[in-house]
């Protein structure tokens, strides 16, 4: 019988290692593109979304080419201000809406939180797929915006200018944005539901791993923010087309009562950024370092309180606006207490690799480049926090460079980690392990090229959105483009050689980096149902060495102490 | 959130139970009860999200009344407060015949009262539409729009009126919404009789519902009550 | 402290509150190039150090449980960052309220263009001086979107939000050319909604403004608005209709009806003004119609200053039809001297606060 399984063109590469009955894997369900688009499969919805945010990352990365290019020479040559303004817009929708919020969640959540929790699937399979038709749906009304002649409001919208001053199609665009917040809400309560009723006997709260947490925490936030954004969209639209008086200041409206719902939403939206990201780098480094997570609890209750902090910071972009002092100081304050769990997090990490077995394959690369960056952006935080430097550098490209650092540098680099590490289960292929370090490698140079003048621009005044600027801020610039060319190229070679892995790239073993998780129990890719029998979990996660003693050698996990199928 | 005692007594059709439900390893009933505790579960998540929804609607009012007591007072005493109330009385009793569909739905024996009940509450749901409608239609010949012509003279009765379009057309298309669910268990129930009781859909249709008739509670008294004292 | 970063890497520090920034600026820097250094450094050697295969020592782990080190760096990482939030708070609660005797100066912001109006009548466009060492109040508004007013030398930046004032003050300390922007994005060409704020030496100011065209100053054409719009026709004390006299009550607590209290400042006026039955004061009847959409914003100003202007002066009122005799704005348009503006050296006595007739 291993035989018929061997020939069989997606089945494992080693058919020895699991010599069941095997039922053949997800990717040879069904080869039809119906079969694709109908499917109920989390890990074909996830292989969907892969494939929408992909797009999109490469439109909103288009949009910030031409930014950056056009900001090579202190004056207009490229483009005229309208189609820069419209530029950066495009940027920003597409990248905040489509690609960070759903990027990690939707493709790595939806494939890896069933199977790290000894599920078989979401807990609404429908609920899903419809998600991901909504979040498509929502994508291609905001591109029609961009062909009815793009939006210029800037990603945040404010009124009045969206709402009364602006001539573009801003209502068609934020109509997207909404249909895609139902996206985000269902994958939210769909993995809320999933993580409290379908974990596998034996898997306690305590025993999920760090990245289910995560998933876990970013959903609350998906359920709990997104409505306010979707409200918010709706008072805009409301005012734009159907004309009722929402925040018109001519009839005692109040414009700022808008940056506050805004902000509301996009607060704790940067933290949907960010968790998934920290839950993919606690997988990586504990697989990588051969250790046990340092201090998994704090680890966890650090997700929960910038989860629940973060609903409660929103302030501290708006303290140039005129707000009170009082209100301000509070923020302030918040915005520094959210900093501690960020803090505790690197702490662990760093602790983590003490005495471990450090391996440097290329996720543990990405991984290494995302504590470096992610400590940038977050000290940067600080000066953020501190209302005397903020109001000086808000809306500066201080401002854009800190959420850079953390939206890009930080998240954007565990994304690839995310991808790398996981590629094998995803697609049963092996990639070109050489090119996947160089591109790391280049990936954190050219960032770091990109967006470090942009600090320093920032401190000497040069503010965002402008497509023109005073001449002594042309050097940063420079650097500043020559960077954005460099990490162009490194984005682009995942796109070659992950595609090249897929037809050419040698057959991956169930478990090639001997990890810890669950997901690495069953076959790469795994079957339809996921497991073969019903997993149960025996200990903690990390499993890579026994408790109170580091591992001495390069051992494989502990199968006696691990998660067991 | 279900009593086993209550739920066995409706059969549990093997039909209902969905992937990934059926692959817990348990037995059939067993899973059948938790695949409807998962329905529950899932739906009370959504109406969390729904409340954070209304919610930012409602920070939004009073915000604005704050700075605007006068107006919304003035503003508020042109709604009409007859259509306001009777619209009240009728989603209210709705909200009973939800809750009775609700728990009849939990016994075979009262599979056609289950019927009933939810034809009552569709009608309700649609009552409640009608009465809007006309109320929209006098307020419209009372030129209570915004924009050129509006009664008022004070800019800042025209924010309420903003807020009074804007927030009864939202909870309209919720009820609407809520009516296309029950108009959908109904026609379940009057094609395959056999799959109203027990059916989880039922329980999940009726707490939406449920939370759509709370929103009003709130809305009533934020529109209709305001600037009528005594 | 300055001197720790190379000056390319700062922008001109111009303004008293520009130097506080700077200090918290580069302390703030230190700390986080300290922290960057330990978690890079530490990263780097537990990499290098316990690489695979590496022969670094791995026996059983040391007494300190993890326990104990997590509750070490997150006290030490609270404290550090409550440190720094009470550093950066206390400077900005200390520069928040303006000195009493600061240059008042209204900003409204247009796409994509400054107006600027002293207080002592200079108006310009796109631009705006003032005196070395003189504090100066802004008080902002907007005519259409949100716009920021922003002069990085001053490390200055406040919201000018439509139909809505906001404030803020400096006080340059270097003479000189500065860069004024706006950093809100306000629409087409919101990257040249540039201006320049010229500091200049007091008597120099003193010579710039004297040689401005004659226009009246905003009390003044405030004085003029308030009998144009009929407020006089009420508000003098020889009405006949029962109103408020206006006459020293600026910065004065009233009683409103209802028993609450307010302050009269510009918004309190703005607000009569606009919605006149929110806050009656105690004792009058609510008969003031609106002035909403009858006056603009810069009239508001006007009428605002005017009111200001009257401060705790004398009482006495003109009569409604009477032409002017005399101006009961302190220091009259023709008047203007370098006294008049603060910081300039006393060249002769300054004119007293109270009536002024005119000649």
């Amino acid at each position: 019988m291993s035989t018929r399984v061997a020939e069989s063109p997606a089945s494992l590469a080693d058919p020895d290692e699991l010599a069941l009955g095997l039922p053949e894997s997800y990717l040879s369900a069904g080869g039809t593109l119906g079969s694709w688009l109908t499917s109920t499969d989390h890990k074909r919805i996830a292989i969907l979304y892969a494939l929408s945010v992909t797009l999109f990352f490469f439109i909103g990365g288009a949009a910030a080419t031409l930014v950056r290019l056009e900001l090579f020479t202190p004056q207009a040559d490229l483009v005229g201000a309208d189609t820069y303004n419209k530029l950066f817009t495009l940027h920003g929708v597409i990248m905040v809406w489509f690609f960070l919020i759903p990027s990690i969640p939707t493709t790595f959540g939806n494939f890896l939180l069933p199977l790290m929790i000894g599920a078989r699937d979401l807990a609404f399979p429908k609920l899903n797929l419809a998600s991901w038709y909504l979040n498509v749906i929502g994508g291609l009304i905001t591109a029609t915006a961009v062909l009815a002649g793009g939006i210029d409001t800037g990603w945040t919208f404010y009124v009045p200018y969206s709402t009364t001053f602006s001539n573009t199609a801003v209502t068609i665009g934020v109509l997207g944005v909404f249909v895609s917040g139902f996206s985000t809400i269902a994958t939210g309560v769909n993995f809320i539901a999933t993580t409290h009723l379908l974990r596998a006997p034996g898997m306690t709260w305590f025993r999920l791993p760090l990245f289910v947490w995560a998933m876990y925490t970013t959903s609350i936030i998906f359920v709990l923010a997104t409505p306010v954004l979707a409200l918010t969209i709706i008072l805009v639209v409301a005012e734009r087309s159907l004309g009722l008086p929402i925040f018109d200041p001519a009839k005692g409206g109040d414009p700022i009562l808008f940056q506050h719902l805004f902000w509301f939403y996009s607060h704790p939206a940067v933290y949907i950024m960010l968790l998934p990201g920290m839950g993919i780098v606690s997988e990586v480094i504990t697989c990588f370092a051969r250790r046990r997570i340092f201090g998994y609890d704090f680890m966890v209750y650090a997700l929960v309180a910038i989860a629940v902090i973060g609903f409660f910071t929103w302030g501290h972009h708006m303290f140039t606006s005129g707000m009170s002092p009082y209100a301000a100081l509070i923020f302030s304050f918040l915005s520094f207490v959210v900093a501690v769990p960020s803090a505790i997090k690197v702490f662990n990490w760093t602790a983590t690799l003490y005495r471990g077995q450090v391996g440097f394959e290329s996720p543990m690369l990405y991984v290494l480049g995302y504590i470096g960056l992610f400590t940038v952006g977050g000290l940067t935080g600080l000066f953020l926090a501190s209302i005397p430097i903020d109001v000086h550098v808000q809306d500066t490209y201080f401002v854009v460079a800190h959420f850079h650092y953390i939206m890009v540098g930080a998240t954007v680099s565990a994304y690839f980690a995310g991808l790398h590490f996981w590629w094998p289960k995803f697609t049963g292929r092996m990639y070109p392990e050489t090119w996947a370090k160089f591109a790391a490698v280049l990936m954190f140079f050219g960032f770091n090229l990109t967006f470090f003048p942009q600090f320093i621009a920032g401190y000497l005044g040069m503010p965002r959105r402008y497509h023109v600027y005073p001449p002594e801020f042309q050097v940063w610039n420079v650097l500043s483009s020559s960077g954005a060319a460099v990490l162009a190229a490194a984005y682009l070679m995942p796109l070659g050689y992950l595609t090249w892995s897929l037809f050419f790239g040698a057959r991956a073993v169930n478990d090639p980096w001997n990890a810890s998780g669950l997901e690495w129990r069953t076959t790469s890719p795994p079957p339809r149902v996921n497991f073969f029998g019903r997993p149960a979990v025996l200990a903690k996660p990390y499993n890579y060495h026994p408790e109170g003693a580091a591992p001495l050698h390069d051992e494989p996990r502990i199968p006696s102490q691990g998660s067991l199928t | 959130m279900t009593d086993p005692a209550i739920a066995t007594e409706a059969p549990l059709h093997a039909e209902f139970l969905r992937e990934p439900w059926d692959g817990l390893g348990l037995p059939q009933e067993e899973a059948l009860s938790y695949q409807r505790f998962g329905a529950t579960f899932g739906i009370w998540i959504f109406i969390a999200s729904e409340v954070l929804f209304f919610g930012a609607l409602f920070l939004f009012y009073a915000a604005v009344r704050a700075e605007h007591a006068e107006a919304f007072a003035t503003a508020a005493r042109e709604t009409n407060i007859v259509y306001g109330t009777l619209n009240t009385a009728i989603l209210l009793t709705s909200g009973l015949s939800a809750a009775a569909a609700s728990l009849a739905s939990e016994h075979v024996p009262l599979r056609r009262l289950t019927q009933w009940c939810l034809v009552a509450t569709a009608t309700l749901g649609l009552a409640f539409l009608a009465v809007k409608g006309m109320e929209y239609r006098d307020d419209i010949a009372e030129h209570l729009v915004p924009g050129r012509g509006f009664k008022l003279p004070e800019p800042s009765a025209q924010l309420f009126f903003g807020f009074y379009w804007l927030s009864t057309g939202i909870h309209g298309v919720h009820l609407t919404v809520g009516i296309g669910l029950v108009a959908r268990l109904i026609w379940i129930g009057w094609r395959h009789p056999e799959r109203l009781p027990g059916n989880p859909q039922v329980e999940v249709t009726m707490l939406y519902w449920g939370f759509v008739d709370m929103v009003w509670l709130f809305l009533y008294p934020a529109l209709y009550l305001v600037g009528r004292p005594g | 402290m300055g001197s720790l970063m190379p000056a390319w890497l700062m922008p001109v520090a111009a303004s008293t509150h520009a130097a506080k920034v700077d200090r918290i600026f580069i302390g703030l820097t230190l700390v986080s190039a300290a922290i960057v250094l330990l978690v890079v450094g530490l990263v780097v050697t537990f990499a290098i150090r316990f690489r695979r295969g590496s022969n670094a020592d791995r026996g059983p782990l040391p007494e300190v449980v993890s326990r104990e080190f997590e509750i070490g760096w997150t006290a030490a990482t609270l404290f550090v960052f409550v440190f720094i939030f009470w550093w950066a708070a206390s400077a900005e609660i200390g520069a928040f309220s303006p000195p009493k005797d600061a240059l008042e100066v209204h900003v409204v912001g247009k796409q994509w263009m400054w107006k600027t109006q002293a207080s002592n009548g200079a108006r310009e466009i796109n631009e705006l001086h003032v005196p070395v060492g003189v504090p100066v109040r802004l008080v902002l508004t907007s005519q259409d979107v949100i716009h920021s007013f922003y002069i990085p030398a001053f490390r200055l930046k406040r919201d000018a939000v439509p139909d809505q004032t906001t404030e803020a003050w400096f006080q340059a300390t270097k003479t000189g050319t500065f860069q004024l922007m706006c950093t809100e994005y306000c629409g087409t060409d919101h990257a040249r909604m540039l201006g320049r704020v010229i500091v200049m030496e007091p008597q120099d100011y003193a010579a710039w403004l004297s040689a401005q065209p004659e226009g009246d100053d905003l009390a003044h054409q405030g004085e003029r608005l308030f009998s144009e719009k009929g407020c006089s026709g009420c508000h003098a004390p020889g009405s006949t209709v029962h109103a408020p006299n206006l006459a020293g009550i600026w910065g004065q607590a009233v009683q409103l009806d209802g028993g609450k209290l307010a302050t009269v400042d510009a918004a309190y006026v703005r607000d009569s003004i606009l919605q006149p039955k929110r806050d009656v004061v105690a004792g009058y009847a609510p008969v003031m119609p609106s002035y909403e959409r009858l006056l603009s914003d810069g009239e508001i100003q006007e009428l605002t200053a005017y009111i200001r202007s009257l401060g705790a002066g004398p009482r006495e009122v003109r009569t409604p039809g009477v032409p002017p005799l005399s101006s009961r704005v302190p220091g009259a348009q023709s008047e203007r001297s370098p006294a008049m503006v603060p910081g300039a050296p006393v060249a002769d006595t300054p004119s007293p606060a109270g009536p002024v007739v005119r000649p």
